[in-house]
């Protein structure tokens, strides 16, 4: 029991100093930390602790790829790949190109064509989705004898789809949100069809909502002139205007051949609000050829399959550059042009969770929660003190270090501290000292039974600690399990909760027969004052 | 100094004659736990029903709950609930899935802020959608039978097998009256209340374990004594920690309650009840079951079944003093790695 060697002693010693040093930058408020960070090289900066959204504020937001939407893109790009074959075989078709709810169809009028156009359809399972080795396939193509023809997007190509579009819309989504200029956001992928958005700090919540769930899919097409074919024109609404206005099928130039988008203000007419914008040079093309040839119609400007405006041809425009105008107010035009930049999801995403916290409310948190902590702590010692006396010291002593402990854990791990973590802690603080009472009661218990002062420390401490190793497994399991399961704050209190009975074994078993031993070298007890 | 002690020294409790009245007290309360959750059922949260809670702090003056509650109905949302809690100018609005699924959920947030953003701040916006608390629903039982199994098979590895199933059998009956306690009070039951949960099973277990440590340690000590006298000695020595440590983990519970903010103190309070039941069942549930199932001492056992006998005759029933073996002198070669061989021992031994 006495012996207790030198090199344990400074080992505790130090990872107590170490503890405290690594959590004192965290309890320095913002303004001091700043100084302290510009005075100290850049390795010796010491991390702060990561508050959770909850204490921080912020929003929380669960993005699902929109499976209806993720499959009729997929099924449009599908037709206008099955129109281009058809055309560049010059296979005459009977009525138009039908689209399914997986696929499309087509009838063609001299079913020996078939035989010209199916393997060309077939060459399109390639083109879908070229990562699939091997794997099954995305598109059945069928073809029956009276000559319709079905190409259908099977499930495997839309799992596929939906987890590519998910990677492609990770990158749109850091572009937009670092276009808003907060600080540090998250984004992550979770699990086959979701992105997790994590934006700390952030001051107006529905701007980025606004931001996400947009899929700013920017199309341009020609407004359908009185007599054309049914078939090829799409009524679509209008972002100014009451009522529907046809235009057609066919897209004639796509956001993605954008290379730039800027708000700005119309220089000849209004002097209203609008977005320009520059094309590459297949856009510029594409764009210079269909203006020249149509000269006097009206050319859509759709976003989202909402026409935003529909400005007449005046003279071609081959400089591949235009404008966007559709009554906006500057706050719109900006987010729009945000949108246009960082390009478009491949499907539309819905929100299917947000957690948003205000700062203000967060700061709330943050103070309950330290009030709670030292109450908590207070009535703990206080109780320690008038139950054990002198060991009681020891006991808070170590329930100190704890505390440390786990903050320099959170610190040293990165981990992000939530208000159920905070919550975790302070029931650390009624938990830790079980350890202790554990050991106590046994040393009472073998000095009431006849044992020496020092047999009975030492078989406390020897035959208690069985059972706080059982019983802090049983804990930890517990913890663990918690922290596999379990999400954002829970997972904080898990953490909170398995770094506090790790530590126990240090500081309540080690560290407090550690310095009763040396209590004892002084103090040369005749009686155990517990 | 005088030195407070809460819990008497050197108690003679005979717990074990309680099991009559505890286990059926404990089946009743477990019976209409059961009963109070299908029939009452929880008062679910939208991490686990879905829908939106959205926390308002007045711009000025106090939160007008009528108003409010009014406001909402306009906006029909369906049941829409408003509660003015702590702070004056809180209140909070709750309403279920929208049909029409997420895109109307989040279309019926922006409603309701344009209808009292003018006067509220909105500080708290939650909005869960089905999918997403489906899946936290099977997360959360998911979390609570694992860790029952995974605690179960660590136990049966370091105990004999009577104990694990003891453990478990108190383990369960913490769960089902804190499920009980949920359902009774209508606290909101969410992702923190199956972190409440977990805890509860953690702790219950490291009660459990406690007692069950001494109870192993005395059962190689006193091996003539009867389990039922055995068990008694054991919990009455583990006593005065028992009470210390539910003690001070009520302490620091009650400070979460009173001081921890309006988020966790479901959480709070559900901890409390749970600390409660799990020193309850760790002495009246788990430590009986072990003379259910047959632990040990048969010899002792019969010796006792003769001995009560005997005292049934008797008038008066006369307290038993534990001087089978003195307590004063264990032999002091009796330290741990010894305990595990003995265990072996005792487990291959028949039943």
């Amino acid at each position: 029991m006495l012996r207790f060697s030198t090199w344990k002693f400074f080992a505790i010693v130090a990872m107590t100093v170490a503890a405290v040093l690594v959590v004192a930058p965290s309890m320095l408020s913002p303004s001091h930390y700043e100084e302290l960070k510009s005075r100290l090289p850049s390795w010796l900066t010491p991390p702060t602790i990561v508050l959770g959204l909850d204490l921080q504020g912020g929003s929380h937001v669960t993005l699902e790829v929109d499976q209806a939407d993720l499959i009729s893109t997929q099924v449009k790009n599908l037709r206008d790949d099955v129109r281009r074959i058809l055309r560049e075989e010059k296979v005459a078709i009977s009525g138009g190109i039908g689209t399914t709810t997986r696929g499309v169809q087509v009838r063609v009028a001299d079913p020996a064509d078939r035989e010209k156009v199916l393997p060309k359809l077939r060459l399109l399972r390639n083109s879908f989705s070229g990562a699939l080795l091997g794997g099954p396939s995305p598109l059945d193509v069928e073809a029956s004898p009276d000559g319709v023809i079905r190409v259908t997007v099977t499930d495997a190509g839309i799992t596929d789809k939906s987890r590519k579009a998910v990677e492609q819309s990770i990158e749109v989504i850091r572009r937009r949100v670092d276009a808003l200029g907060t600080r540090e956001p998250s984004i992550q992928r979770q699990g086959d069809d979701r992105v997790l958005v994590q934006v700390p700090g952030l001051q107006d919540p529905e701007t980025l909502k606004e931001i996400l769930g947009k899929t700013a899919k920017l199309e341009f097409r020609l407004v359908a002139d009185p007599g054309q074919n049914p078939s090829e024109i799409e009524e679509l609404d209008q972002v100014d205007q009451e009522g529907k206005l046809g235009v057609e099928k066919q897209v004639m130039v796509k956001g993605e051949d954008l290379t730039d988008a800027q708000p700005g203000f119309d220089q000849q007419r209004s002097g209203e609000p609008v977005v320009n914008f520059r094309f590459n040079i297949r856009g510029a093309q594409a764009f210079g050829e269909v203006t020249s040839k149509n000269v006097g119609r009206l050319f859509a400007i759709i976003l989202d399959n909402k026409i935003i405006s529909a400005p007449r041809i005046l003279t071609p425009i081959t400089g591949g550059s235009g404008q966007i105008s559709g009554r906006f107010t500057v706050e719109q035009a900006n987010n729009l042009a945000i949108l246009l930049r960082a390009g478009a999801l491949p499907a539309k995403l819905n929100i299917v969770e947000e957690r948003t916290v205000g700062p203000g409310l967060g700061q709330d948190s943050i103070d309950a929660g330290k009030r709670a902590a030292y109450v908590g702590a207070g009535l703990v010692v206080v109780y320690m003190l008038v139950t054990y006396g002198v060991f009681g010291v020891f006991a808070n002593l170590a329930l100190f270090v704890h505390i440390a402990f786990i903050f320099a854990g959170l610190v040293l791990l990165g981990s992000t501290l939530t208000l159920p973590g905070i919550a975790g802690i302070v029931l650390t603080i009624g938990m830790a000292v079980d350890s202790n009472v554990l050991i106590y009661e046994r040393i009472r218990e073998e000095n009431h039974a006849g044992r020496s002062i020092l047999a009975s420390l030492d078989a406390g401490f020897t035959r208690a600690f069985a059972t706080i190793v059982d019983s802090n497994v049983t804990m930890f399991v517990a913890a663990a399990i918690l922290y596999f399961l379990g999400s954002g704050p829970v997972r904080g209190f898990a953490v909170s909760l398995a770094l506090g009975i790790l530590t126990t074994i240090v500081t309540a078993v080690t560290m407090t027969r550690m310095m009763i031993a040396v209590w004892y070298h002084y103090a040369r007890p005749t009686k155990l004052p517990i | 100094m005088k030195l407070l002690r809460l819990a008497p020294e050197n108690t003679k409790f005979p717990f074990m004659r309680f099991r009559r009245v505890s286990y059926p007290f404990s089946a009743l309360l477990s019976l209409i736990a059961v009963a109070l959750f299908v029939f009452k059922g929880m008062n679910f949260g939208i991490d686990f029903a879905g829908g939106t809670v959205i926390e308002l702090r007045a711009k000025s003056g106090a939160a007008e709950v009528g108003t409010l509650r009014t406001l909402g109905e306009g906006l029909q949302l369906g049941d829409i609930e408003v509660q003015a809690f702590g702070n004056p100018a809180d209140a909070t609005l709750r309403f279920g899935l929208q049909p029409g699924g997420d895109v109307a959920q989040q279309a019926a947030v922006e409603r309701v802020r344009g209808a009292v953003g003018g006067y509220y701040d909105l500080r708290r916006v939650e909005v869960v959608g089905p999918r997403v608390s489906n899946e936290l629903v099977q997360s959360g039982t998911l979390g609570v039978v694992l860790s029952i199994i995974a605690v179960l098979t660590y136990l049966w590895f370091r105990f004999e097998w009577q104990f694990a199933i003891g453990a478990v059998i108190a383990t369960m009956h913490d769960l089902l009256l804190t499920v009980g306690f949920f359902s009774i009070t209508q606290l909101e039951f969410n992702t923190t209340s199956i972190a409440a949960i977990l805890t509860i099973v953690g702790y219950s277990l490291n009660e459990t374990v406690v007692v069950l440590d001494r109870i192993r340690e005395n059962m190689r000590k006193y091996k003539k004594l009867p389990t039922a006298q055995m068990v008694d000695m054991s919990i009455n020595a583990v006593l005065p920690r028992t009470i210390m440590t539910a003690t001070t983990v009520m302490l620091a519970l009650f400070a979460l309650v009173a001081f921890g903010g309006q988020v966790i103190r479901s959480f709070s309070v559900a901890m409390i009840w749970g600390i409660f039941v799990a020193t309850y069942s760790s002495i009246f549930i788990c430590s009986p079951m072990l003379i259910y199932l047959g632990l040990r001492n048969e010899d002792a056992d019969k010796a006792a079944q003769k001995h009560e006998t005997e005292r049934k005759a008797d008038t008066v029933a006369a307290r038993e003093e534990f001087t089978e073996e003195p307590v004063s002198a264990p032999p002091k070669s009796t330290p741990a790695p010894a305990r595990k061989t003995s265990g072996k021992r005792a487990k291959t031994r028949p039943a």
